[in-house]
Parts: structure tokens; C-alpha cells; sequence
């Protein structure tokens, strides 16, 4: 048998000189060759071969010049430098979280901000994230609560009409500006507790990531509406409790991300939808009405979302339910001694359900709030059986909830 | 504790501090003792090496050489232990703007009368290879082009990049007609766009030399030849595959330790003697040489 000579491949970066791009070309063609391997390279840019040998030196490729039919052909030998660099590597998971496998049950420290399914050079810093394991805060319906959130944004310049003509009498208007008041450092905690878990979480989980930060930007336009309803007639904020913070403070406090979020989405948002929706078919004027409509459409997201997340973690650890049941009594405990709901949201309650300050309107203004107070109570203990309380714990629990409501 | 190898290194540059920090922690993972000490130039660092305040040195070609004379004019030998595999068959190239009249290949007559940058005065890379070869091509500075030093921190024997980088930036300005500089960062300087692409090309390159070394000088130091021998043992199992060792590989420049060699040095040997920069015995010629 006629033994063939063997030629390595050639390529041939033309007048590209190094200067100008050409490692591309050999780059690309060396990638083709295991360590070791050859690739032959021609070139007609004034002094390539210099460029070549000096570029070769830096890679860790060695490199040899030969004459052919009168030109120059440069040989370089694959070092083993750029392949090197990647033993050792971390692979963390895949981008779509579909396949299987995709998201890791613990996200390690050393994959720090790479993107999911990246290769991870070894030696990349450590970067800590507290919220790195998957039970902790994952949600299956995270991506697509996402898209429908991105979808759902709104913008509260044009989708509100701020200059719909309306007056109301002075203390129906007022309690407006008292209930916007509640309302508003209500949103800031539901702004705060998600932002400060934000940066806790392991990028790996990414639609989590994601998730919590367009609930974030909820919020922060919430606050906006309400600031700009109240300030709609001129009106000054009003009063804000001790209580009422008192309560919203151990929604702060709270650092486990599943009870933090059994309290504030399950049980807090999902009151507050009940309290937009009143607020919606009740409201005196029209751009509260409006208001209402569009925020508690965000709020029920947020709601689900949180839903989602436990029933998750209950299915992977069904003894965590107690965990919930005892998060709810002890924050009832650590509120026993203070007023919950203050007397003037209670009070604006029945003025904005009344819409006119006279005995009969006031009379069906109060029967409203009860009736909401009591749907509260029952949306409540709804969600509570549908995370598998059986009815009496559900019952029990969902009327220990805050009397702040959120 | 045992008497630790102490090796003396140029503090070119900030990073310097953390390579050699970074080498002491890797030795000592290996149950090696090893310090090192700092020196503002190559100069005092030869002299030091020679009177036996250090064990070893990580020396620049230059340095190199004229630890070698010195050791020889004292009856000494010096030794090259190791050295990084991007250190051997450098060269250094004459660059010109596209538009100059010096044709391409071979032809440096065009050169005469055009203005010529170098970099620092004890730059091998930069100033005496190059003087060098254009000697060897018959063109002289004063007679037959002006030469322009772009000189940065004197004893650092052109490590600092700066000197050919303001050389380069000169050539563009078009306040000079040629540069020299190490083939490598003619390659830097296209990155970094001080020379744009398509821009300049290379009209001459000298021969190619060796760089940097760990210089041993038998029968000074008080460190012994096992000691030595297992500091170059150490270094040339540094394996860039490891994730602890890369970033100092890649802080210094290299992939991998190579056994020294001193057959990379002859054409600096000869523009030392040519350029009158030391003599025989080490002693430093030129005048107008501050460190
Ligand atoms: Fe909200
Ligand atoms: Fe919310």
C-alpha cells in the first residue's frame, strides 16, 4: 500500500494581516484540529508571518515558516492553552428550563452570575447568592406568569384618564386621600419585601429572578397611581398608624422567602384584590374606579404567583405547611397589642362606599365594608384549602390574618 | 522556619506585587519556602545579586547579560534555570505609516533622513536590537537618520510598555516616519487601536532573540543547588489547566515554564558591545543611562 503524504489543512487569510482581524480566520481553523493538530496558513499582507509567529507565541500555539513554490507557508501546531482553560469547567444546567435537568436543585456559588447552561471557567470568583437552592423559590408557572406580566404593563399617563371631570363632597375626598394614604405604604412593602429577596436570589433561577423584578416594577407604579389619585384635588397624604406599620414591619422582617411570601402574596395581595375590587365597583369617582381595576389585575399575578411558589415547595416538603400555619399565628401574636386596622381607613372605607355623607348613604356605605370584610375572610381561607389546609385550619387561620389586611 | 529562596524581581508595575505574592502562596502550598524582594531597576538587581543579597533573579535579557559578565569577570558562573515558553524567538519590527515611501521588503536605504522612534535607552526590544540591526544594514543614527528616544522609566530595561507606545502614537501623529517595537505589541497597540488597522505596515524585522530568565550564579548564593533545582521543579509543574495557578500565568504572560536556555541572547550580546551599553566585565558604558 502507497503510503499518501499527509497535508494538514490551509488556509489562507489573503492580505488580512493579523492587525486587522485575521486570528479570526485561524482561530476558526484551528478549532477544527485537537491540540497538537496542524494548520497550514498563507497570507499576502505585508508581513503576516511576523504577525502570525508573535500572535502563535501569546496563544501558546507553536509555530514554524517553510517555503512552497516560492511562498511562504506558515505551519501552526494547536497548543493545548485554549482547550486547557476549560478543564475542569462548571456546567450549570441549560437555558430553557424545560429540558430536563435544566435547573439544578442547589445553584453553586462558583457559577456566579453566568447564564444558565453556560460553560463556567473554574477559578471564576465565588459569588454568594443566600437564595440558592430550588425548593426555596421555584415556581413552574414563573415564565409564564412573566409573559403575562410583560404583556399586562400598563401606563398609567395613558391608560388612567386623569382628567375625567368628577367632584366630591369634602370628606368623601378626603377619605379618598386617607385610603390612598394606607394604600401607599402598603405597596411599599409589597415593593420592598420582593426587591430585597431579588438580590438574593441565585441568578440560575433566572425566571424567578425575572418575575420578582417586573412584581417590583408593579409596585412601584402602584405607588404612583395611588400618589397621583391623591394628590388629583390637591390633597396632602394623611395618616399613617402605628399599627399599620407595625403590621407591614414583620412582612419585613420575615426572611424565609416561602413564609415571606405565604403572608405577603397568599394572604396579603390576595386581600387586597378583594379590596380593589370593592374599590372598583364602589368607588365615588371614576379614576379611583380605574385605578382599582388595573392594579388589582397586577395584584391577582402577584398572588398567583406566590400560590404557585408554595404549592410547589409543599409538594417537594409537606411538613412545611405547619411552618405557614405557625408564621400566621405568630405574626398574629407578635400583633395582638396593637390596633390593626386604623380607625380612619376603616372609617374612609364606609365614606368612599357611602359617596355621599348622609345617614342613608353612610348606613349602606357600612354594610358594604362589612360584607368586604367578610369576603376577605372567605377569599382567604380558599387559597388556604387550596394549599391543603383542611376547612377548619383554613377557617382558623384565615381569621387570624392581620386585621391591616395586607 | 527554614531560611526561605529569595528572589529579586523588578517592580515595573503595580501587578508585579501580586505575581510574586501569588508564587510565595503557590510555593507554600508545596511546602516551599520562598520570598522575594523588589527592585526599582535591573541594575541595582544585578549588583545585588552579585554581592549575595539574593539567591536568584528574574531577569530581562539585558540583565541577563550583564549578570553573566559580571559573574564571569568574577571567576563566577551564571546559570539561566527557567523561562516562559512566550519568552523564546521574539523579534522586533520597523513599522511604518502605509503611506511611506519605504518599500516593503528588505530596501531600508528609503529610510534616510526620516526620523526614527525608539523606545528607553536600555530597552533591548525597542533601542539596541534595533540600532543594532540597522547597523548591520549600514544606517547609522546621526548619519544616515535621526533617531527619537521615547524613553520611560530608565532601568526597567523597556518592560514598561509605555516607551513603545508612545512611539507608536508618535508614528500616527506623523511627528516621526518609523517605530520599532516587539512584534507582540505591535499586535497590542492594533488592539487597542493606537494603530488602526490596515494603517501601518511592517517594513523590517530584526532576528529573533530570547527574553526573560531566572538567572542562577553558582558559589554566591547561600541558597543551596537542591534548593534551586526544586524552586525550577515547582515552577515548571505550574499547569495552566489549573484553576489556582492560571490567573498568575496569565498576570505574567505565559502558558508555560521552559527550562532556560542561553543560546536566544547573541544578537543582544552584540548590540550591547556595538551600542557601547556595557563592557566586557559588566560595567555600565553608556552616559547618559539613568536609573
Ligand atoms: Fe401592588
Ligand atoms: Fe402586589
Amino acid at each position: 500500500m502507497r503510503k499518501e503524504t499527509y497535508l494538514p489543512p490551509i488556509i489562507d487569510i489573503e492580505n488580512l494581516g493579523l492587525d486587522a482581524g485575521a486570528h479570526l480566520l485561524i482561530k476558526y481553523g484551528l478549532g477544527a484540529i485537537p491540540p497538537g493538530g496542524e494548520l497550514r496558513v498563507v497570507g499576502s499582507s505585508p508581513g503576516w508571518e511576523v504577525q502570525l509567529a508573535a500572535w502563535c507565541r501569546a496563544q501558546g500555539h507553536g509555530m514554524s515558516m517553510q517555503q512552497q513554490d516560492g511562498h511562504p507557508v506558515a505551519t501552526v501546531i494547536r497548543g493545548a492553552a485554549d482547550a486547557g482553560r476549560w478543564h475542569d469547567a462548571a456546567h450549570a444546567g441549560h437555558g430553557d428550563a424545560a429540558l430536563p435537568g435544566a435547573v439544578a436543585d442547589q445553584a453553586l456559588s462558583c457559577w456566579g452570575l453566568a447564564a444558565r447552561g453556560a460553560t463556567v471557567e473554574a477559578g471564576a470568583p465565588d459569588i454568594h447568592f443566600r437564595l440558592d437552592r430550588k425548593d426555596e423559590v421555584w415556581a413552574d408557572t414563573a415564565a409564564v406568569l412573566y409573559a403575562q406580566a410583560v404583556a399586562a404593563q400598563w401606563n398609567p399617563a395613558t391608560a388612567i384618564d386623569w382628567n375625567e371631570p368628577f367632584d366630591l363632597p369634602a370628606a368623601v375626598e378626603d377619605a379618598v386621600a386617607q385610603l390612598m394614604t394606607y394604600l401607599i405604604e402598603n405597596e411599599a412593602a409589597a415593593l420592598v419585601v420582593p426587591a430585597r429577596f431579588l438580590g438574593q436570589v441565585h441568578p440560575h433561577f433566572r425566571e424567578i429572578q425575572a418575575l420578582l423584578a417586573i412584581q417590583v416594577a408593579d409596585e412601584a407604579r402602584h405607588i404612583e397611581v395611588f400618589t397621583r389619585r391623591l394628590r388629583l384635588k390637591g390633597r396632602e397624604p394623611a395618616l399613617s398608624t402605628a399599627g399599620g406599620q407595625a403590621s407591614l414591619k414583620t412582612l419585613l422582617d420575615e426572611p424565609d422567602f416561602s413564609v415571606a411570601g405565604f403572608l405577603l402574596s397568599v394572604l396579603g395581595e390576595g386581600t387586597f384584590v378583594s379590596l380593589l375590587n370593592f374599590l372598583h365597583l364602589h368607588a365615588p369617582d371614576p379614576v379611583t374606579r380605574q385605578i382599582a381595576r388595573l392594579t388589582a389585575r397586577d395584584e391577582a399575578r402577584h398572588v398567583a404567583f406566590g400560590m404557585s411558589h408554595l404549592l410547589w415547595r409543599l409538594q417537594q416538603e409537606p411538613q412545611f405547611r405547619t411552618r405557614l400555619a405557625n408564621a400566621v399565628q405568630s405574626r398574629n401574636d407578635a400583633l395582638a397589642n396593637t390596633a390593626g386596622l386604623n380607625e380612619e381607613v376603616f372609617d374612609a372605607l364606609i365614606l368612599i362606599a357611602a359617596g355621599e355623607f348622609t345617614p342613608q348613604a353612610i348606613a349602606a356605605g357600612y354594610v358594604r365594608v362589612q360584607q368586604l370584610i367578610a369576603d376577605m375572610a372567605e377569599g382567604r381561607r380558599v387559597r388556604l384549602e387550596r394549599l391543603g389546609f383542611d376547612k377548619e385550619a383554613a377557617l382558623h387561620l384565615a381569621a387570624l390574618h392581620t386585621r391591616n389586611f395586607m | 522556619m527554614a531560611k526561605p529562596l529569595l528572589l529579586g524581581a523588578v517592580a515595573y508595575a503595580p501587578k508585579v506585587v501580586t505575581i510574586w505574592e501569588g508564587f510565595k502562596e503557590y510555593f507554600r502550598r508545596h511546602d516551599f519556602e520562598f520570598d522575594y524582594m523588589l527592585y526599582s531597576n535591573y541594575e541595582r538587581q544585578v549588583e545585588a545579586q552579585l554581592d549575595g543579597s539574593i539567591d536568584l533573579a528574574w531577569n530581562s535579557p539585558l540583565a541577563w547579560v550583564r549578570a553573566e559578565r559580571m559573574a564571569r569577570a568574577h571567576g563566577l558562573e551564571a546559570r539561566a534555570l527557567a523561562m516562559r515558553d512566550s519568552d523564546r524567538d521574539l523579534c522586533s519590527v520597523l513599522v511604518v505609516r502605509s503611506d511611506s515611501r519605504v518599500a516593503t521588503t528588505g530596501e531600508l536605504t528609503a529610510l534616510a533622513g526620516q526620523m526614527i522612534g525608539f523606545g528607553a535607552l536600555d530597552s533591548p526590544q525597542a533601542n539596541l536590537i534595533p540600532r543594532d540591526h540597522l547597523r548591520a544594514q549600514g544606517l547609522l543614527a546621526g548619519r544616515d537618520y535621526t533617531a527619537r528616544r521615547f524613553d520611560e522609566l530608565g532601568g526597567k530595561h523597556g518592560d514598561h510598555i509605555g516607551g513603545e507606545r508612545a512611539a507608536a502614537l508618535a508614528l500616527m501623529a506623523g511627528e516621526i516616519d518609523a517605530a520599532w517595537m516587539i512584534d507582540g505589541n505591535y499586535l497590542a497597540f492594533a488592539r487597542e487601536g493606537i494603530l488602526p488597522a490596515g494603517a501601518t505596515r511592517i517594513v523590517a524585522r530584526s532576528g529573533s532573540y530570547d527574553h526573560c530568565n531566572f538567572t542562577s550564579i553558582c558559589g554566591i548564593s547561600a541558597a543551596s543547588d537542591e534548593m534551586a533545582a526544586r524552586f525550577t521543579e515547582l515552577l515548571l509543574a505550574m499547569d495552566w489547566q489549573d484553576a489556582q495557578v492560571r490567573p498568575l500565568l496569565e498576570l505574567e504572560g505565559l502558558k508555560a515554564w521552559l527550562p532556560g536556555r542561553t543560546s536566544g541572547y547573541d544578537l543582544l550580546m552584540r548590540a550591547v558591545d556595538d551600542e557601547k551599553f556595557y563592557d566586557a566585565e559588566g560595567n555600565i558604558l553608556a552616559t547618559d543611562y539613568r536609573y
